[in-house]
């Protein structure tokens, strides 16, 4: 990019196009000021990862809007307690303020344990929290004390950093949870799923295709998890790790704590979930665990393929913008595009990794802007220069995209469709069909 | 009357309000070319944007200071004019907001110094800045919205020679709303000035190529000359003093204030054309009086139905009120009336929606969904009447709901709904009778089988 093309110089280091210049792309920056980022904050990444721990109660000390924007937004499904879609906030007064929210704190878990029985309160901490200086630690250890269950104080005080802080804050309430104690007994073809979050069933597909193949999932972090199965996570022999972006600093403690050894996985796309689960075979070794997955994936491909191949006739030679949360997922969509005839000609994140923008720029055509923390002016230069036909994105970008008279494919956290697994990759297709060919699009061009 | 403070509880579950500058975003973007910056983290931002973009499915970009942890400490001056510097690049906005959130308020941010200082700083003439202390904790959006409301007018009007227009302050109402009163206006060929317009800017037509700023809103100039006007008229009834706009223009400028509720109903659209008459002389045109026979009309055919209904109504004072009144001229029992709003006014405004005929009835201020649950099952609720979070009654307790207000996050056209004047009544009361009619005929076979064949039923 040219130095002079852009309105914003703090944006300059963090887009690069592919082939044209040497430079590395600078992401895991503050966002620049004024320019609407479309990142979310530390709160919003611990709560997005913690969230599906169903019968948690989940206490956002705070003022009521942080809580408010995230009541029950997200499609994590439960086969149990529904406790964790209900959104309870300290609602943090002027004076609470002034004199410290320690005692409502107190007074509010006292009143919600009361009423709500749960086995495990995880307290958040926002912005002016961190800033009043309540002191979450000690208020959350004497309400464990008092209630005799676990009350786990997670520091996503907003202003700390980005979603990753926040990620990271998650991660380190889930091993507080889970203890310091290396477990002894050791289930042998026991696997724990990370960075899963159970979206409209997604970790119930991904569980049955291990169980197929001889495995069990002791649990997955955290789509569908429940304090009883949290607990008993250092028992596994395996942990495999797929939204590496969140999960792998907890994947890499519980190998130093538990001596848990960790795969990175992906189950987005046909490719990627075959080549996962034979590694995940492949971990394991015996020539039944081997033969069982073969005999998956023969299935489940020749189920899938044709039906993924009829879409792909309409779709060969569109080209897609992607603008999603984090690398992990930026990397398998680049891939699971290609199965479907579809050049990627934009692509960023929120939050990616200098090593995850290495790989994306490995795998993405020479010509293709990557960017990091993109703003809405942004966006919308780029897909209209490159000529994108679809763009990628959550709740914020969906209207944008449409504006510009592009289709788009929902990839958030809210969706109700799984996109995981051989059953998500016709789900994405089919999506993206439904999108790129409806009748809508011709028209607009009047 | 239950009036459940902050004082009084601990915790909220399952908020049934949202905070002050979410409500300050809204009249700005009802303001031509305008532009907003939050003075605070970046993820406060962000959760606004979405919430917004999902009701009325529109790009709403609004900038952030984006507060790090040093800017927290050592003061966010240089943030904020940073991050004003990149909003002009990048939108070369008429107007921008700067509003306060919970992190600038707690850490002592002067945005009005900041403000002055800045355009002096750069030399600026072609940009207004607009600042509104709006800390989340302060209060709800509801609030916030007329806060912001204010300060816009403050900030841009200014004296000027008295002119034939009125002016119409509009609380937050939909986008279809403000579109049906702009109609009504000028069928009767009246000059006006409405604020905030948000109505092309938050739901607006589909053009190419793409504008950053939507175009639309009331003018600058329009804002300006607010002062002049021959009168106001405030949709506002539950805007306190200190923070009512209408009040404003009276108090600095003489402008006589006329305020009244939401023209939803049958009384308060009456009342509109009352005032209406009673500004300009005018009166209700023929083809609206017949709209309003019809709007009778629909009130006779769906009576003996509507009778059936204990309602349950939430959401924005302003709306509540007007809700209210709407389910009482049509026989519909208001049973729960509730806001999360805690403002001195917003219990007023459930208060006055008591109904002498209605001996328990709960009425909630400053509550949450937790609680509306509770008294909903208690008093037998069987329609809910407001936002989408009221799905949370449909999914827990069974009972339908009439979407109407923001945010409507779950279906599509929160937009594009319409409630004000006789027209607008008549698709809402549609809407709710339409609802009832539906509970009926999905029950009525297998209660009265299960009553009186198998004798089941208690
Ligand atoms: S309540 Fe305060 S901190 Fe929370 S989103 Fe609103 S302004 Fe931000
Ligand atoms: S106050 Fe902080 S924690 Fe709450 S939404 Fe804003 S940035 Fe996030």
């Amino acid at each position: 990019m040219d130095a002079g093309s852009l309105a914003v110089n703090e944006r300059e280091k963090s887009i690069i196009v592919k082939g044209k210049q040497k430079k590395q792309l600078v992401c895991d920056t503050d966002s620049a000021a004024g320019c609407v980022s479309q990142r979310a904050c530390v709160y919003c990444g611990a709560r997005v990862v913690l969230n599906p721990v169903t019968d948690a109660l989940h206490l956002v000390h705070g003022p009521i809007g942080c809580a408010s924007y995230t009541w029950d937004i997200r499609g994590s499904l439960s086969s149990g307690s529904e406790l964790y879609r209900s959104s309870f906030s300290t609602d943090l007064q002027e004076e609470d303020i002034i004199f410290g929210g320690e005692k409502k704190l107190a007074r509010a878990i006292d009143e919600l344990v009361l009423k709500h029985h749960p086995p495990l309160v995880f307290v958040y901490s926002t912005c002016i929290v961190g800033v009043i200086g309540d002191d979450l630690e000690a208020v959350c250890k004497a309400a464990a004390q008092r209630h005799n269950i676990q009350v786990i104080p997670v520091q996503s005080s907003g202003f700390i950093g980005n979603k990753s802080a926040g990620y990271r804050a998650a991660c380190n309430a889930l091993l507080r949870l889970m203890g310091p104690e290396p477990t002894p007994t050791r289930n042998l073809n026991s696997i724990n799923y990370l960075g899963d979050f159970n979206l409209a069933g997604e970790a119930w597909i991904i569980s049955n295709y291990l169980r197929q193949m001889g495995l069990e999932v002791n649990v997955t972090f955290t789509g569908d998890s429940r304090y009883e199965t949290l607990i008993k996570a250092p028992r596994a022999s395996l942990n495999i790790v797929q939204c590496a972006g969140s999960m792998h600093y907890l994947a890499q403690k519980m190998r130093e704590l538990y001596g848990i050894p960790y795969l990175n996985v992906s189950f987005l796309g046909v490719l990627d979930t075959t080549a996962s689960l034979r590694m995940i075979a492949e971990h394991f070794g015996g020539s039944g665990i081997k033969q069982k997955t073969e005999e998956l994936i023969k299935t489940e491909t020749d189920k899938v393929i044709p039906l993924i191949n009829g879409y792909r006739g309409n779709l060969q030679g569109r080209k897609a913008a992607v603008y999603v949360g984090g690398g992990f997922k930026a990397i398998s969509l680049i891939k699971q595009f290609r199965e479907i005839g579809i050049d990627v000609v934009m692509i960023g994140t929120q939050t990616g990794r200098q090593s995850e923008y290495e790989t994306i720029n490995d795998l993405v055509d020479e010509g293709t802007v990557v960017l990091d923390d993109a703003n809405p002016s942004e966006l919308e230069r780029f897909m209209v220069e490159k000529g994108a036909h679809l763009l990628v994105g959550g709740v914020k970008e969906r209207p944008l995209a449409y504006k510009l008279g592009a289709a788009f494919i929902d990839h958030n956290h809210d969706r109700k469709h799984p996109l995981s697994g051989y059953e998500g990759a016709v789900n994405f297709a089919r999506e993206v069909y439904s999108t790129v060919c409806s009748p809508v699009w011709k028209y607009l061009k009047a | 009357m239950e009036r459940q403070t902050g004082f009084a509880r601990n915790a909220a579950e399952n908020p049934c309000n949202m905070c002050m500058p979410m409500g300050g975003i809204i009249p700005f973007k009802g303001v031509e070319k305008s532009m907003v910056i939050l003075h605070g983290s970046q993820g406060c931002a962000t959760y606004m944007r979405r919430h917004m973009a999902e009701h009325f499915n529109e790009p709403i970009d609004v900038a952030s200071s984006s507060l790090n942890e040093k800017g927290t400490i050592y003061g966010g001056e240089k943030n904020l004019k940073l991050g004003l510097d990149n909003l002009i690049k990048l939108y070369n906005p008429g107007v921008i907001g700067i509003l306060t959130t919970c992190l600038a308020e707690t850490i002592g941010e002067d945005i009005d110094r900041i403000a002055s200082e800045y355009l002096l700083d750069r030399g600026l003439n072609d940009v207004s800045l607009v600042t509104v202390p709006v800390p989340g904790y302060g209060g709800s959006h509801s609030e916030g919205y007329w806060m912001a409301t204010r300060s816009i007018i403050a900030r841009l009007s200014r004296e000027a020679p008295a002119n034939r227009r009125i002016n119409v302050i509009v609380p937050h109402i939909s986008p279809a709303d403000i579109r049906e009163i702009k109609r009504i206006l000028q069928l009767m060929r009246i000059e006006y000035t409405i604020f905030p317009d948000f109505s092309d800017t938050l739901d607006s037509p589909f053009t190419m190529p793409y504008k950053k700023i939507p175009i639309g809103g009331t003018g600058i100039e329009e804002i300006a000359e607010m002062s002049g006007a021959a009168a106001t008229i405030q949709m506002g009834v539950t805007a306190s003093r200190e923070i009512s706009p209408g009040h404003y223009l009276q108090d600095t400028y003489g402008v006589p204030l006329y305020n009244m509720p939401i023209p939803i109903g049958l009384e308060n659209t009456d009342k509109l054309f009352a005032v209406l008459k009673q500004v300009t002389g005018k009166d209700m045109p023929e083809s609206i009086f017949s709209e309003r026979g019809r709007l009778l009309d629909g009130m006779v055919d769906s009576h003996k139905y509507n009778a059936a209904g204990r309602s349950a109504i939430f959401g924005d004072p302003e709306l509540v009120l007007a809700i209210a009144g709407v389910c009482r001229e049509n026989g519909i029992t208001p049973v729960v009336v509730a806001t999360g709003s805690k403002s001195f006014m917003a219990a007023e405004a459930i208060k006055s929606s008591a109904a002498v005929d209605v001996p328990e009835q709960s009425l909630l201020a400053g509550t949450d969904f937790a609680r509306i649950r509770e008294h909903c099952r208690e008093k037998s609720v069987n329609i809910a009447i407001g936002h989408s979070d009221g799905r949370y009654l449909t999914e827990k307790e069974g009972i339908p709901l009439v979407r109407v207000g923001f945010p409507i996050h779950d279906r599509m056209g929160g937009q594009r709904l319409l409630s004000v004047g006789y027209t607008g009544t008549m698709t809402f009361l549609d809407r709710i009778t339409n609802t009832l009619l539906e509970e009926k005929h999905k029950n009525y076979r297998h209660g009265i089988f299960d009553k009186f064949y198998t004798g089941k039923m208690a």
